[in-house]
């Protein structure tokens, strides 16, 4: 009977799930932040600024909380409903391959960092919530990095953050409308793309 | 006397400049020169600003540089207290003036940050943000070589700012020429630091600086709680 042997792996996974679901967003973020932030300062491969084994560090353990579908919809604005199916499929991808690749590079550049996390205040039924840290770097002011996150049924997603005011899906509005604006979304495809090969 | 003027054309053009522009959007009339004093300002950041700073990490430890930059921030710490003070920020200007008599007086003439070891808070407070806490909008978006991305608001503050410093002070001018210079490369270095991330990050490098610059100031103005952004559509 193979079923009686997966059966309490299928339940296991499913509580897994489960209570990866209920996790509160804050204790999420400290979690994820934590666990990459000591890869980092641990990992020999890291240390020695293998780029190849920081980008799978980011992409094993950082991207399965983001949600680049809404990161690339609000960053586009109005545009969004004008592309294609197709083309917000090229445009998610894109976007994610050059934002893995600009969290690798910082990253690399900030080995010596530590969180201070926020205690986070508000309704806890609330389906959408920032939640506050602050980066302190030595030799220089904290960062406060703000993650905006949203509830979905695969649990919490970031889908904004706030690096010291400074909004990701607002800096990339401007930079994707300018080039809608100089060649449709197909120019905005080829530039990312071009970017992304580089 | 030169700098007096360029203080009063400025401050000038600030109130002129007046209700143009809406909190959130970008106001950039001069964007064509602009773009022509970024395009200057390329090769500065790569073959002059990127070797002074590979020379200055490669010369200097880094508590070296740490104390520098503890320099620069203590001054900086000092001019806080006169903007928490225009501001009526008395809880600021609390800390900020401890901040400076701790570390002026027990961290060498501020090259220790001993105050944010005992976790007192830097005010971070300019010029720039107490026009705009006045209620002065930013003003024409400008991008000056060598300077980087200000605004006819902020950069009437930082020549107010640039009109006396305490390095002034010191008598022995071979020592003051010396802290002149470090501070310099110390703030190259800074730059060309944050330049890193926006070569990896920015489509357009112009957009991109512009918009991270204002988002920056206007968080700054208002202390970290900015009023939400309206969608531009």
């Amino acid at each position: 009977m193979k079923l009686f042997r997966i059966l309490p792996a299928l339940l296991c996974a499913f509580f897994a799930a489960s209570a990866l679901a209920q996790e509160a967003p804050d204790a999420m973020v400290k979690r994820v932040s934590q666990e990459v932030l000591g890869i980092i300062k641990t990992d020999p491969k890291v240390q020695a600024g293998d780029q190849a084994r920081i980008r799978e560090v980011v992409e094993t353990k950082l991207l399965p909380n983001f949600d680049f579908e809404r990161i690339t919809a609000l960053a586009m604005g109005r545009n969004w409903r004008q592309a294609t199916p197709e083309q917000q499929k090229q445009l998610v991808d894109q976007f994610r391959t050059l934002l893995v690749r600009t969290y690798s590079g910082a990253l690399t550049q900030y080995k010596d960092q530590t969180m201070d996390y926020k205690a986070m205040r508000g309704d806890p039924n609330a389906t959408e919530v920032t939640v506050r840290t602050e980066v302190i770097r030595q030799g220089g002011a904290p960062v406060p990095i703000d993650y905006a996150m949203a509830k979905t049924p695969q649990g919490w997603k970031v889908y904004d953050i706030v690096v010291g005011g400074v909004s990701l899906v607002t800096n990339y509005r401007d930079e994707f409308n300018e080039q809608i604006k100089n060649g449709g979304v197909d120019n905005l495809i080829k530039t990312l793309q071009k970017k992304n090969g580089a | 006397m030169k700098r007096t003027c360029a203080v009063a054309a400025l401050a000038c053009a600030m109130l002129l400049s007046g209700c143009a522009t809406a909190p959130g959007k970008i106001y950039d009339p001069f964007e064509a020169s602009n773009r022509a004093m970024f395009a200057i300002n390329e090769p500065i950041m790569e073959y002059v600003a990127k070797p002074i700073a590979q020379f200055y990490v490669a010369v200097t430890p880094s508590f070296f540089r740490t104390a520098v930059s503890n320099y620069v921030n203590n001054i900086d710490d000092l001019f806080s207290i006169v903007n928490d003070a225009l501001q009526g920020k008395w809880d600021k200007m609390g800390n900020d003036m401890a901040r400076v008599m701790i570390n002026t007086g027990f961290g060498f003439g501020g090259l220790i940050d001993i105050a944010s070891d005992l976790s007192i808070p830097r005010g971070e407070e300019d010029f720039g943000q107490t026009f705009g806490y006045w209620g002065f909008p930013q003003g024409p978006y400008l991008f000056i070589p060598v300077w980087g991305p200000t605004t006819v608001r902020d950069g009437t503050g930082s020549i107010l700012r640039l009109l006396w410093s305490p390095t002034n002070e010191i008598p022995n001018v071979p020592v003051r020429n010396v802290i002149y210079g470090l501070v310099t490369v110390s703030e190259i270095n800074d730059a060309v630091e944050a330049m890193k991330l926006v070569d990896q990050a920015a489509l357009d490098k112009y957009t991109f600086i512009r918009r991270a610059y204002l988002q920056r100031r206007e968080y700054m103005v208002y202390d970290g709680k900015p009023p939400p952004e309206k969608d531009e559509d």
